[in-house]
């Protein structure tokens, strides 16, 4: 099953977004953020909390917003003190947090001698490249689609309990939704957590805790589980780190989704969205993006094209950040009206587009959530169709719809009935697309190519006007957002001359070597 | 008149119900053997365990059918209902200008962590939903919608500032009561501020019930199929109510 498509319009698409996702990063590479700077003080080794529980890479970086430059970056004020002090970073930041150092007093007209911190970050390298070797040991061949399932009771252990029963039933991947209001936090909470709402906190514990438990399901079942987190919001690079040290398989990674639904400054976080795509891209981790939610908001027939032109600017954002298309997870959903008439074929249609347009890319499509109902019976219905059309378009991250999507965050046999359902259509379904073919001039190839027309025109706007300006139209998903605006604008600054940043140059050198 | 029911399945108050719920419990005989109690518990007779599915070693999901042997007589039941006459837009316009010199003003978010907008943008907004118009595009309202992720504080403030007749909130998330913890604090906040009395104040979501509103001391609430005209309905009325006894 194919489309015939004009690749002169996709060359083209690809060609637009190269250049607005230059445009953005020429802005990115002035600046940096307090969450980059966090990351780096992570990656230097810096964990845990002081005794009011703040932690102390957020220490660090408020002593140096407050009392230093931190225009020069963490990593100046670090390789100086290592330099006179001959101290870790660990015990700098609790001096600092015990007010027994000030950086401030290092600061002095010598350049910084960046290579003290290697050592230091060589040694969290290391712990990366041993999970990269384990997940390795792992992975034979993937079947596809994979199916993925959410947990979210609040409480880590019960998601344990959750994940390990999802995983019996046949889920591959189990995605920790977080609860809500973590994305504007700009910290990341520590330890193990019981408490959340709608999900449960990313914290590098919990992190660890879940992928331990699905590290001894994966054996029992002799079939890698794949654990998912979200590094999105204010702390996106800090918990892609995170994610990396503790063997993450794939992340939420879309500023776009956190300018467009929780407000956060654009400017912020796209300086934060790329540090975390390279450590991302480093740690082989797979990232998802967010674009299927635009059409939570916008119509998902009139504004399809919307969605091909954001995965085409997230694939160009991710190959900025050295990210391979293997680990592109561009998103796009199944959100079409059931009561339009021809539904299923307009999908199949956008499907199909996304999966021919990104051949590399394992795409991650989203179940229908915004027509769900209270009527499970004929949300089953539409979760059907959907699984369908998964298959027949050879998606890769498959979302399983939850018969109870509108009502509550899934229970144990929600996802059971969604494992069931996938598992049925899979197999019902296996061949079907292999035997047939799309007519040209039919209703599903007229549809893709409007929508990629439509999508082409879209791109060339964004690119003649920026996209800042067609953030600020509210193009994607209806909603406007100002470039001086949003949470944590307070957090971004210009890079002075000797601000270095080795994560990112290290991880960078290693990924254009290819021998991360 | 009293008239006692029961649930319907092909005979009248032959009492079929159908259930399905998941127990701590082995998949087996022993298992459903539970499974049909614990319906019994629910005073469930002639239980049928029909389904029995894994979740895992400890869980089983089942699907039961049964006859319930409660009965009810409709007649005792009350159901806590907007109770105010629902008017359409040209209406609703016309009962401000009639009783209102002046443009009212109705202020609204989705407040605390709650990042959805749907809702209250179905209220508010010019396009409002499924083909009815939002309290934007109403002559005399003057809708100001402050979007999600608002603080109660920060809500009460523009409330203030603007001089709103009518504050709205949505809620969405519900899970773990976080809704619940949310609205009661904005009627402390209200109260502590001395400032119950200077608002209608209109709740809405999903899972939000008149009767959950009144409970938290809203004075109303409306849930999914509600549209603008009903929420302006309620809103103008109690308005003028609430003038009246000034
Ligand atoms: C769209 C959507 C989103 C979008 C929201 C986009 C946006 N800008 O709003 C996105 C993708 C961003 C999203 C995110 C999340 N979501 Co959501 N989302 C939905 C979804 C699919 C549809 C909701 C919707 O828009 N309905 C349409 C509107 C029109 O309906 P409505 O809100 O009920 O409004 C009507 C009435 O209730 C009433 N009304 C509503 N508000 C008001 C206010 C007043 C004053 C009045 C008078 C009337 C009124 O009028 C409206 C018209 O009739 C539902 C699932 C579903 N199908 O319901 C989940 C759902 C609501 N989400 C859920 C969750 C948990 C989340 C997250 C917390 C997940 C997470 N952990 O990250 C995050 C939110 C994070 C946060 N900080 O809040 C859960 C909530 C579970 C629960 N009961 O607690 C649901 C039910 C999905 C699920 N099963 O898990 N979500």
């Amino acid at each position: 099953m194919k489309l015939i498509l004009d690749y002169n319009i996709v060359e083209a698409c690809r060609k637009d977004a190269e250049i607005i996702a230059s445009q953005i990063q020429t802005m990115i590479d002035q600046h940096s953020t307090v969450a980059v700077e966090r990351t780096i003080l992570r990656m230097l080794g810096i964990d845990g909390v002081n005794e009011f529980d703040i932690p102390y890479v957020n220490v660090v970086v408020d002593h140096i917003k407050s009392t230093a430059d931190i225009r020069k970056g963490v990593a100046y004020y670090l390789a100086k003190v290592i330099e006179k002090e001959n101290l870790t970073p660990q015990a700098i930041a609790e001096a600092i947090s015990k007010k027994t150092i000030n950086l401030a007093d290092y600061d002095s007209p010598e350049k910084p001698n960046i290579e003290l911190l290697t050592p230091h970050l060589e040694t969290t390298e290391a712990q990366i490249r041993a999970q990269k070797a384990t997940r390795k040991q792992w992975q034979k061949e993937t079947q596809f689609p994979e199916k993925y399932v959410i947990v979210a009771t609040g409480n880590i252990y019960e998601d344990i309990e959750q994940a390990i029963s999802a995983a019996k039933k046949g889920a591959d991947i189990i995605a920790v939704i977080r609860t809500t209001g973590q994305s504007l936090l700009d910290y990341v909470p520590h330890g193990a957590t019981t408490e959340g709402f709608g999900g449960t906190y990313a914290t590098q514990e919990n992190f660890r805790l879940m992928r331990k438990a699905l590290d001894e399901v994966s054996k029992t079942e002799n079939r890698y589980i794949k654990l998912v987190n979200y590094a999105s919001g204010l702390c996106m690079p800090e918990i892609a780190a995170m994610g990396a040290i503790e063997r993450l398989d794939m992340m939420l990674n879309d500023s776009l989704y956190g300018i467009i639904f929780r407000d956060i400054n654009m400017k912020r976080t796209f300086v934060d969205q790329y540090f975390s795509r390279v450590i991302s891209a480093y740690a082989e981790i797979t990232i998802n993006t967010g674009e299927d939610n635009y059409l939570t908001t916008s119509d998902a027939f009139d504004h399809a094209h919307t969605v091909i032109a954001s995965q085409f600017i997230n694939e160009q954002f991710a190959k900025k950040a050295s990210m391979p298309e293997t680990l592109m997870g561009l998103g796009h959903a199944y959100e079409i009206d059931p009561n339009l008439e021809n539904s299923f074929s307009y999908e199949i249609a956008q499907a199909q587009l996304s999966r021919q347009l990104f051949p590399n890319a394992p795409l991650k499509y989203m179940p229908p959530t915004k027509h769900m109902t209270g009527d499970i019976f004929q949300g089953t219905m539409q979760n059907t169709l959907f699984n369908i059309a998964s298959v027949i378009t050879q998606q890769n991250i498959h979302l399983l719809g939850m018969l109870t999507e509108a009502i509550h965050t899934p229970f144990m046999s929600d996802r059971a009935i969604a494992l069931n359902n996938a598992n049925y259509m899979y197999k019902a379904f296996k061949d079907f697309a292999a035997t047939i073919d799309i007519k040209e001039g039919s209703l599903i190839d007229q549809r893709a190519k409007t929508v990629l027309n439509e999508a082409k025109q879209l791109l060339d706007t964004i690119r003649e006007e920026g996209l800042f300006k067609t953030l600020e139209k509210g193009t994607f998903a209806g909603v406007s957002r100002k470039e001086t605006q949003g949470k944590g604008l307070d957090g971004v600054f210009k890079k002075a001359n000797v601000y270095q940043n080795p994560v990112i140059d290290r991880m960078l050198a290693s990924l254009k070597e290819g021998t991360s | 008149m009293s008239r006692f029911i029961r649930p319907y399945g092909d005979t009248m108050n032959d009492g079929k119900v159908q259930l399905s719920f998941t127990l701590p419990v082995e998949n087996n005989a022993h298992g459903e053997a539970c499974a049909k109690a614990y319906a019994e518990t629910l005073k469930i007779h002639d239980v049928a365990v029909v389904h029995a599915e894994t979740l895992s070693e400890e869980y089983t999901f089942f699907v039961v059918y049964g006859t319930a042997s409660e009965q009810l007589d409709p007649s005792t039941i009350k159901a806590t209902e907007v109770e105010s006459d629902v008017m359409d837009k040209a209406e609703i316009e016309a009962f401000i200008e009639k009783n209102f010199n002046r443009t009212l003003t109705f202020i609204g978010a989705s407040t605390g962590t709650d990042a959805h907008t749907v809702g209250i943008d179905a209220i508010m907004n010019m396009k409002g939903y499924s083909g009815h118009y939002g309290l934007e595009r109403y002559k005399h309202i003057n809708a100001i919608n402050l979007g999600s992720q608002v603080d109660n504080e920060a809500l009460l403030e523009a409330a203030i500032e603007h001089q709103a007749d009518v504050i709205l909130i949505s809620q969405t998330v519900t899970q773990k009561d976080v809704h619940i913890q949310n609205l009661t604090a904005f009627i402390e906040l209200l109260e502590a501020e001395n400032k119950r009395d200077d608002f209608i104040v209109i709740i809405g979501g999903a899972r939000i019930s008149h009767h959950l509103a009144k409970e938290l001391g809203y004075d109303a609430g409306f849930g999914p199929k509600k549209f603008a005209f009903h929420v302006a309905s309620f809103a103008v009325q109690a308005l003028l109510e609430k003038e009246k006894n000034v």
